[in-house]
């Protein structure tokens, strides 16, 4: 084809065609805006099953459950305004991808020629469904599910249990003692935080959690819930034999990815959500790529350069602020302009007064070693290794060093790094970074599409920290 | 251009209107030897690596600089600086954990989370004492941006921040003005009459933090108002601060605390005025003006570099090795102007995008009191803006002051029609 004719079919689609985002939260409104911004001004639909606008996740386990924000009042910054069809409230249920239509809850049928799958995940249910259902057991995804929370820990509850220890889990446990509450938290591995950082550093995190007086119980689950006459929660029965009086339990195991509504569409999705190309297109069930099915944000899963070309999903804000950006360019654009979506994960959270950030794939590795700092100051940088190079980095109370560790990352830099020139930590060896045995359910799947290189380095990745 | 060529020209005090053309030159090399145990890095990713490696070490005393001026009977220009802040290391020559340990218990007393009011309280102040000085300007028509102008709010709301006496200013202002210039790392050091201004440099210096160590003596006997008594009386997680550190760290608080904002105001000026309907496009659109001030920043980078790094391993960096023990110069400045990172990177854009220059600096020294600053700069020339009616240029370039490090205009004239009514 001639250039012309090229930029004409560009031009015409920008114009005419018909987009569909399926998903209304961080990767589908940062698509959505990028789209705009890059030109197209044909129709655009955006069907969510949440009734709110567009919100932020990350403050419903902090700002929100400490008090210092209303559960409503997370709405996502506006990057631009962005002219829809805003289906807020009903949920997609199915897809045709002969008709090319995006079936509705309501029966509605919605036509699209380029379609964004942006459905993100939800929290794992207590697996009891009548336990489930008694008052004062929760579950942390939504704004409501907040809203509810907050309310009932304002409420001044005797003793507060969380099952699961992961990021979630332990930032609601710190919350729990900064209002002053009795807290228990049950994890079923070695420590807390231990499926994304290891079990050295779900030591530490486990001590802090001690330190700040949470009751922490590793080792065990709990196996059972017991109602009072009103059927609200008012015991736990752990598995080691041991029974607790708790007024309020929140679940915290971990989620499930929202893919149901793809069963039958001939796409390659399922338990660890919808695969794609690094490009953010979705392949169908026979790993051909599609070429007008994009997927972005906690749903997607792609190969990965840097981990040996495995898929890769990454539950994280930037993953889908970012792949929303590029999913929507690459939705406009052919082939020549097309981006990657290569972020070097990252990561924060903040929970006992610290503040821990981090970088790549800690899960990828088998040893760790603290480069910086002090951890008896909970201040410091460790890096993780694999095979003789760096794939990962955490620091606490130490982000201005991340970027270092980014850089090294990208470069696939040998491991251990060589030493900083001060501030040494105590102990400079490497160690079992202690992953939990893979068998064991982790976030990472053992798809190897093909061999890696780690000398070659054309990829260009992307890497996002805020420089001041 | 040999880079050792380059790097004289670039700090000789005559190019100090543009040494940029030089820099370009060094560039070639982005990371170049410049004298034997000097290395300057002028690539924007060179920098921005060395910026956050922990192999860099920002503490003077294992600076090569720190040991010729041990060893020399007279102190060799380039080390001159190292006395500038006296004995003990404030935190912009010292590392982790010590660094990190000053600079918390400073920010303790100046920004959030602790002291989250402290500088949205200084605006309606910046805001009348802005607007009082162009009342003074308005009978006439000609004003030097620096005197009467930039440097006033900088120094009041340092003065006011710290618990300096602004009854002061006069005796601090001069001692200052001879320590930025026998701050001297250009050939002229060399000379007679850098000689003689070396001298005074140092003379003035010590007259500098024998004040300032009474002022914290005062405050640790008597607590008073202000950042300074805080810092030697407040007892935070860690602790108050030792009355000789707060001294060292006082003195830098001081200079850094409006020397910078001071050229930033009038660098923002020039380039306004340099650049053919800038001053309108921001009286039209004042949202762009804060953009507007990261740009002058990454073209005129207040604080060029600051020259306490150095190596302490064996580091490997756009293709050259610095060898361990070496000095590093970090030029901010330079490497604003990298085309492999700005595009068009002469060129003034107030809407430019992913702007994320050096002009802070950049890693764990990351300006301190940016903050502050980008609200007096803010204000400043909002009020400018919008009371300065038809500012031109009356020379340029305008004349310079010596300082490499700290650079900026000595004065900047500027005539005007009018000066409009305080609305
Ligand atoms: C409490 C909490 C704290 C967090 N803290 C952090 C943190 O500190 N740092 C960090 O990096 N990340 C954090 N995260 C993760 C971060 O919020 C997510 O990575 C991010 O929200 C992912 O965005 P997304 O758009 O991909 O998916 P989601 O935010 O999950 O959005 C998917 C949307 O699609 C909707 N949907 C699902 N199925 C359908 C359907 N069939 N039809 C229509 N709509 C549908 C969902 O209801 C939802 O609104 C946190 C998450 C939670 C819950
Ligand atoms: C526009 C004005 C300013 C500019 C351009 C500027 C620029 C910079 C730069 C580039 C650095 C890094 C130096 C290095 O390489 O180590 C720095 C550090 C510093 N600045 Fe500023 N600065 C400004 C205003 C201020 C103000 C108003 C204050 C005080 C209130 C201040 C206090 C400091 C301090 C204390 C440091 C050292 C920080 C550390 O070592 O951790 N600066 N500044």
């Amino acid at each position: 084809m001639r250039a012309e004719l090229i930029a004409d079919v560009v031009a015409e689609f920008k114009a005419y065609g018909r987009i569909v985002i399926v998903g209304a939260s961080l990767a589908g409104l940062r698509a959505a805006e990028t789209l705009r911004d890059e030109g197209f001004t044909g129709p655009l639909t955006i069907i969510g099953d949440e009734k709110q606008e567009p919100y932020d996740r990350p403050p419903l386990s902090k700002q929100v459950l400490k008090g210092l924000a209303r559960a409503d009042h997370t709405l996502l910054p506006r990057m631009r305004k962005v002219d829809a069809d805003w289906r807020l409230g009903v949920a997609a249920t199915g897809l045709d991808r002969r008709v090319k239509q995006v079936r509705l809850a309501d029966g509605e049928q919605v036509p699209f020629d380029r379609l964004l799958i942006a459905t993100g995940t939800r929290s794992r249910p207590w697996f009891n469904p009548q336990e489930a259902a008694l008052e004062g057991v929760f579950t942390l995804r939504t704004a409501d599910d907040a809203g509810r929370l907050r309310a009932a820990l304002a409420a001044g509850p005797g003793r507060v249990l969380i099952v699961g220890a992961g990021f979630i889990g332990s930032e609601m446990a710190s919350v729990c003692r900064e209002l002053g509450l009795a807290v228990t938290v049950a994890e079923r591995a070695e420590g807390p935080l231990v499926g994304a950082l290891g079990g050295v550093i779900g030591d530490i995190a486990a001590e802090m959690q001690r330190d700040h007086g949470v009751d922490l119980r590793t080792g065990v689950s709990v196996e059972a819930l017991e109602g009072d006459a009103q059927g609200h929660v008012r015991r736990a029965r752990l598995s080691d034999g041991t029974t607790l009086d708790v007024d309020v339990v929140v679940a915290s195991l971990g989620s499930i990815r929202n893919t149901e509504w793809l069963e039958g569409a001939g796409l390659a999705s399922g338990r660890w959500g919808v695969a794609c190309d690094a490009g953010c297109r979705v392949f169908d069930i026979n790993g051909v790529v599609t070429d007008s099915i994009f997927v972005a944000g906690d749903i997607a899963r792609a190969p990965h350069v840097l981990y040996d070309y495995q898929f890769l999903v990454q539950e994280h804000w930037d993953n889908a602020d970012v792949g929303g950006r590029v999913a929507a360019h690459n939705m406009v654009s052919l082939e020549p302009q097309r981006r990657p979506h290569l972020p070097l994960p990252a990561f924060w959270s903040g929970q006992f007064g610290v503040n821990i950030k981090g970088v790549g794939v800690g899960p990828f590795a088998d040893e760790i070693v603290i480069t910086q700092g002090s951890v008896t100051d909970r201040r410091f940088a460790a890096a993780y290794g694999r095979n003789g190079r760096i794939v990962a980095a955490v620091t606490f109370n130490h982000g201005k060093w991340l970027e270092y560790y980014g850089a090294l990352i990208e470069r696939s830099a040998p491991f251990p790094p060589p030493p900083p020139g001060y501030d040494h930590p105590d102990g400079m060896q490497p160690m079992p970074a202690r992953f939990p045995t893979p068998g064991a359910p982790t976030g990472w799947p053992d798809v190897v599409l093909t061999g890696h290189d780690p000398t070659e380095r054309g990829a260009e990745y992307e890497y996002r920290t805020k420089k001041r | 251009m040999r880079p050792e060529i380059a790097w004289a020209e670039a700090m000789k005090f005559e190019n100090r209107h543009d040494p940029y053309r030089f820099f370009d030159e060094l560039r070639k090399t982005p990371v170049a030897r410049v004298a034997d145990d000097i290395y300057v890095v002028t690539g924007y990713w060179e920098l921005l690596a060395l910026a956050h490696d922990p192999r860099v070490s920002s503490d003077i005393s294992r600076s090569p600089l720190q040991a010729k001026r041990a060893a020399a009977q007279e102190p060799p220009p380039e080390a001159e600086h190292l006395t500038a802040y006296g004995r003990q290391p404030s935190m912009i020559m010292s590392d982790p954990p010590y660094h990190d340990r000053a600079r918390r218990q400073a920010m303790r007393q100046f920004g959030p989370p602790h002291s989250p009011d402290l500088i949205p309280s200084m605006e309606p102040g910046i805001e009348r004492l802005c607007n009082e000085l162009l009342g003074k300007a308005a009978g006439k028509t000609r004003i030097d941006i620096v005197d009467e102008y930039g440097y006033r709010v900088p120094v009041t709301v340092i003065c006011k921040i710290l618990g300096v006496p602004l009854e002061d200013e006069k005796a601090f202002h001069a001692w200052i003005f001879d320590f930025m210039a026998g701050l001297d790392l250009g050939p002229e050091a060399a000379t007679e009459e850098g000689k003689v201004r070396a001298a005074k440099g140092r003379e003035s210096t010590a007259a500098l933090t024998e004040y300032l160590r009474g002022l914290i003596d005062g405050y640790v006997r008597k607590p008073g108002e202000g950042l300074l008594s805080r810092l030697v009386n407040d007892d935070g997680p860690d602790g108050p601060m030792a009355p000789p550190e707060a001294a060292a760290n006082a003195l830098l608080l001081l200079i850094a605390g409006h020397d910078s904002t001071v050229n930033t105001i009038s660098h923002c000026v020039l380039t306004l005025l340099r650049n053919p309907g800038s001053v309108e496009l921001l009286r039209r659109r004042p949202g762009l003006i804060p953009r507007a001030i990261e740009e002058v920043l990454r073209l005129q980078s207040a604080v060029q570099f600051f020259p306490s790094r150095s190596a302490t391993a064996d580091i490997e960096v756009g293709g050259t090795v610095i060898p361990e023990g070496s000095a590093i110069f970090l030029m901010y400045g330079a490497a604003n102007r990298d085309p492999g990172r700005f595009p068009d990177p002469g060129r003034f854009d107030p809407e430019r995008r992913a702007n994320e220059h050096f002009g802070w600096g950049s890693g764990i020294h990351t300006c301190f009191g940016g903050p502050l600053a980008r609200l007096e700069v803010n204000v400043a020339l909002e009020v400018f803006l919008q009371r300065v009616e038809n500012p031109r240029l009356v020379v340029d370039p305008p004349p310079y002051r010596r300082n490499q490090i700290f650079r900026g205009p000595q004065h900047l004239f500027i005539d005007y029609d009018r000066i409009r009514e305080h609305s």
